[in-house]
């Protein structure tokens, strides 16, 4: 294995964990502050990607396309929030996995009736379609350089908002005891409208830039929804950092047990075996990391509550 | 209606219940109509899964999110032995619920010491590890899952192929994992276990073994969707990694709460409100999945003790 | 509860048993949602098409066309396959796009009696030993569209392949069918997860092991992400794709355009083919549906084509299926691709032509027929069915 196969493979990894990271970081933040289990972040996800592609498809704008969808998909992440999230935060936890089940079917059907059950593919922008050269003799994909360098951006940006900023410290108290909070006068209903919208913009923004490599369809929120869990609980509920460590972790897993494990196995196994063990493999990997911190340590890497 | 609500208090009602799930395919053979059969025998397979997950749930207060994978491991245990040769039922079915008590086993001895939101987490994550482990066994066709070569052997004369045959033998399990069911929740065990889900410190300080209790169940529930398992593999005929999903660890816990957790018919109920649901709304629209998802949301906003629990409150309001 | 139920169930709509046939029910199931709906729906279009043409019948009988989507799940088909035969007690079903969808559900279709009829997926086993009298192929077996592209790069002299495919019956069939025909050297070959769609790794990959040609066989919206990460990648300029025509088709076209144009692949048809009845199809699907058609449609419409002549034969007694699935075997029908005739096993015989993806005089980037790889040509696996 080349150095320059290496670094292709981890930027790859790096690139699916910062995706992850935009989809965890208002999960964890919905987790955290409101105790509140949302198993229809991925539909918040699909619709932010339907929207983008609309939006895209009707001006041929690709940065018009992810603001409208962040905007939009913000928009209704804070109209769910007060219609109906706001009635299941003091809920059981059961209930509020029945409900945004519930939710999932509802917004895959209202997606297929609006969109249609054919998949949108989107192109990439046509200015980063190719690929670059950054050193001599490695060239890497414009589009998933810039994904990246977008990524890293929102979560520096978020970082410097939760740590630096009033409303940072607001969602921290919330995080960490949201009585408290409420007692030292945060308030906490708008408090928690507005962390739900940031939320919904960010998956909205993560189904942007993933639907050109992807692909914009029904369901795509489904199978991401749960590495996005996995990332949380990994990194610990209601801790950005550590949405952000188990994101790259998650990530970096991934996509080295697709790229390095099918190679290392098929020494011993033919390649229609080894290919799908491999990335299995690595799957597991995952959930045995996940696991292992729920074992032993529950409040994740980086616990958000003292 | 609320007859079979009352299966402990009233065997009157249970006895029509039974009468009525036996006569049920014949009649639908006499309207030539060997498709609602299937769907009957669909019904009586799920209930009995859900019945199991109740157990968890609605009696034991242990909100699994990963059910699917002892389902999903029964079903692969009689395809996996149907592949080796074996077919006899006797064999093959025992040992589907063993796998899957030995799987709770072993999720249970390490799930168990967590609690709330981290259990339903931990529980995910060893079904989601179910879920790739069987995709990446080749042996047991991966991704593109086995066919079974036929079906179970039971016993000379009893053909399971046919409809009609395997609805009885589905209805017989049904009905045995129910009366099982019912025996144990008003056991030693049953009420020590629903001790635990309403207050386990309680428990503790009486000096109840609490985590050994919880274990037991854990592995009961397994054993239980193992054999759910079993039959889901005869009912289909083929078994494929979707099987253990985390949407049909969903799906089932869905049933449950729809019917009502903590009623000894909740899980059923739900299991055949939801099928029938989806069964007739298909004809209608290709969009049926919409109409599923509004009703349960209903549910959980204006009926969160689901069906059941629905049905037995507004009895004691009439009676009051 | 249980009485409600029972009166649910039985008031369920309840089908009238087939009375004697003034009307041929035909079950169509087939993907039409994820990525592989562009296949599932052209086909679907491809059948309507004929049923259209002859003003809703076939054979002279009124035809009863029930679609379903299958989701590309086996689950789903077989519970679709249960209606199908218990339920609606249609007389053929056809329509499947994918093998993995297929292959769980046919034991079952074969054995309640219906006919199956493949515009699509034609698998191996039931090429051989498993060959059935109701079972047709309107396509082609599995190996042989990528069994002819791995002729071409053979004789375009490639020394060293990249293969790669996605891990279910139809994409191994796929590879095997290409190195049954290309004796060169093997840069990899690889697997990846049927529906996966970003190809970061694998690409990452191909650019590591400096092939001189990949092959890829990568169905549907898998493909049109293949090849825009592909091109994105840097890679399209280095090292040439090669595929077996479903991915270099009018929906591919359609979503990558440019970067598919030079691109070889072969195919059992094109709509440039020279033939009368193709260009009636070609004209009639452009017109009703307002875009050029894929091989799926022409599959599914030949398909249509010969359930057509087959009533037509029996003088529409669809009941009994011994006779129709006798005279499905010889019908004689217009197919749009020429010459064509089913072998011993119920599989196409056909000849298998080389296109290329090129921009035309008006600006438009489409297939053209550049030449013949195979002529007359039947599966490897014929002589292994005992069917006379």
């Amino acid at each position: 294995m080349t150095l320059i196969l290496f670094v292709e493979q981890c930027l790859n990894g790096v690139q699916l964990g910062l995706m992850l990271f935009l989809l965890a970081a208002g999960l964890t933040l919905v987790f955290g502050i409101m105790d509140m289990i949302n198993l229809a972040h991925g539909s918040l996800y699909m619709i932010g990607a339907y929207l983008a592609a609309t939006v895209i498809e009707a001006t041929g704008s690709f940065l018009l396309g992810a603001g409208a969808a962040m905007i939009g998909t913000g928009l209704i992440g804070a109209a769910l929030e007060v219609s109906l999230f706001r009635q299941l935060y003091r809920r059981s936890h059961l209930n509020q996995v029945l409900a945004t089940f519930a939710l999932i079917l509802i917004a895959n059907e209202t997606v297929r009736m609006i969109w249609g059950a054919q998949p949108i593919l989107l192109n990439m922008p046509e200015a980063l379609a190719g690929p670059v050269e950054p050193v001599e003799g490695f060239r890497y994909p414009a589009y998933r350089l810039a994904v990246i360098a977008v990524g890293a951006a929102v979560a520096l940006l978020l970082y410097v908002m939760v740590v630096h900023t009033r409303l940072g410290m607001r969602v921290r108290a919330g995080a960490s005891d949201r009585d408290m909070a409420n007692v030292m006068g945060v308030d906490t209903r708008r408090l928690f409208t507005l962390v739900f919208a940031i939320g919904a913009g960010l998956c909205a923004l993560a189904g942007a830039m993933l639907g050109p490599i992807l692909a914009v369809q029904v369901g795509m929120g489904e199978n991401i929804l749960i590495l996005a869990f996995v990332v949380i609980v990994i990194g610990g509920i209601g801790s950005i950092r550590g949405a952000l460590v188990g994101a790259l972790l998650v990530g970096l897993i991934d996509t080295a047990g697709r790229a390095f494990l099918p190679g290392l196995l098929r020494h011993v196994f033919p390649p229609t075996i080894a290919s799908e063990a491999g990335p299995a493999l690595a799957s597991i990997l995952i959930y045995v990391l996940m696991a292992s911190v729920l074992y032993f340590r529950p409040r994740g890497l980086f616990p958000a509550r003292g | 209606m609320t007859s079979a609500l009352h299966v402990s208090a009233r065997p009157g009602f249970a006895l029509a219940g039974a009468i009525l799930l036996l006569v049920l395919p014949l009649g639908l053979l006499a309207v030539d109509q060997p498709f609602y059969i299937v769907l009957a025998s669909r019904i009586l397979v799920f209930a009995l899964i859900a019945s199991s997950l109740n157990l968890l749930i609605g009696y034991g207060g242990m909100i699994s999110f990963g059910h699917a994978a002892f389902v999903g491991i029964g079903a692969y245990t009689v395809a996996g032995l149907m592949q080796a040769g074996i077919v006899s039922a006797w064999l093959a079915w025992p040992i589907a619920m063993l796998a899957g008590a030995v799987l709770a086993l072993g999720i249970g001895w390490i799930s168990l010491r967590t609690s709330g939101v981290y259990f339903i987490m931990i529980t995910l994550a060893f079904a989601q590890m179910a879920y790739y482990a069987i995709i990446s066994l080749k042996l047991l066709g991966g991704d593109d899952g086995l066919s079974l070569g036929g079906r179970s052997a039971l016993l000379p004369g009893i053909d399971l192929k046919a409809d009609l045959s395997f609805y009885y033998v589905a209805l017989a399990c049904f009905a045995a994992s129910l009366a099982f069911l019912h025996r144990l929740i008003n056991a030693e065990l049953g009420r020590a276990l629903q001790g635990v889900r309403d207050n386990e410190t309680r428990m503790e300080a009486l000096g109840f073994p609490t985590y050994r209790i919880k274990l037991a169940a854990f592995i009961i529930a397994g054993a239980l969707a193992g054999l759910g398992g079993a039959l889901l593999a005869n009912l289909t005929g083929l078994v494929s990694p979707s099987l253990l999903h985390w949407t049909q660890s969903g799906a089932l816990m869905i049933m449950v709460i729809l019917g009502g957790a903590g009623r000894l018919l909740g899980g059923a109920i739900g299991a055949a409100v939801l099928l029938i649901i989806e069964e007739v709304l298909r004809d209608y629209t290709i969009h049926w999945q919409l109409g599923v998802g509004v009703v349960l949301l209903a549910i959980v906003l204006f009926a969160p003790s689901g069906l059941a629990g629905g049905l037995a409150g507004l009895r004691q309001r009439r009676q009051a | 509860m249980t009485r409600l139920i029972a009166a649910a169930l039985i008031a369920l709509p309840l089908a009238l048993p087939a009375a004697a046939a003034d009307k041929v029910k035909i079950g169509f199931m087939s993907t039409l949602s994820g990525p592989g709906a562009a296949l599932g729906v052209d086909m679907r279009d491809g059948f309507n098409l004929v049923v259209k043409n002859a003003g809703g019948k076939l054979g002279g009988l009124a035809a009863e066309v029930a679609v379903v989507d299958d989701e590309q799940k086996p689950d789903t088909a077989r519970q679709a396959v249960e209606r199908f035969t218990k339920r609606d007690r249609v007389d053929v079903i056809t329509g499947v796009v994918f093998s993995n969808v297929l292959l769980p559900v046919l034991p079952s279709i074969l054995e309640s009696g219906t006919i199956f009829i493949s515009p699509n997926t034609g698998p191996e086993d039931y090429a051989g030993d498993k060959c059935h009298p109701r079972f047709f192929v309107a396509s082609w077996q599995n190996e042989d569209v990528p069994g002819a592209m791995g002729q071409k790069v053979q004789d375009l002299g490639k020394k060293n392949v990249f293969l790669i495919a996605p891990n279910y019956p139809g994409g191994r069939e796929t590879l095997n069918g290409f190195k049954r025909y290309y004796k060169g050297g093997y840069a990899d070959e690889v697997y990846t997860k049927l529906g996966q769609l970003d190809y970061a790794a694998e690409i990452a990959d191909i650019r590591a092991k400096k092939p001189d040609a990949v092959f890829f066989f990568l169905p549907g919206g898998m493909g049109i992400n293949f090849i825009k990460q592909y091109a994105s990648a840097g890679l399209a300029k280095d090292i040439p794709l090669y595929t077996p025509g479903y991915s270099a088709d009018e929906d591919t076209i359609k979503a990558v355009g440019e970067q598919l144009v030079g691109v070889l692949n072969s195919s059992q048809w094109a709509h440039d083919l020279d033939n009368p009845a193709n260009k009636k199809f070609v004209a009639d699907f452009q017109k009703e549906y307002g875009r050029l058609p894929t091989m799926y449609a022409s599959q599914s419409y030949d398909a249509a084509l010969m359930l057509d002549a087959a009533i037509k034969a029996v003088q529409g007694k669809v009941e009994d299926k011994d006779a129709l699935a006798k005279a499905l075997r010889t019908a004689k029908f217009d197919s749009v691709r020429g010459k064509f005739r089913l072998n011993n096993n119920n599989y196409p015989v056909q000849d298998y032509y080389l296109r290329e993806v090129v921009k035309d005089a008006s600006g438009r980037i489409t297939n053209r027929t550049v030449g013949k790889i195979f002529s007359d040509h039947g599966d490897a696996f014929a002589s292994k069915c005992k069917m006379g």
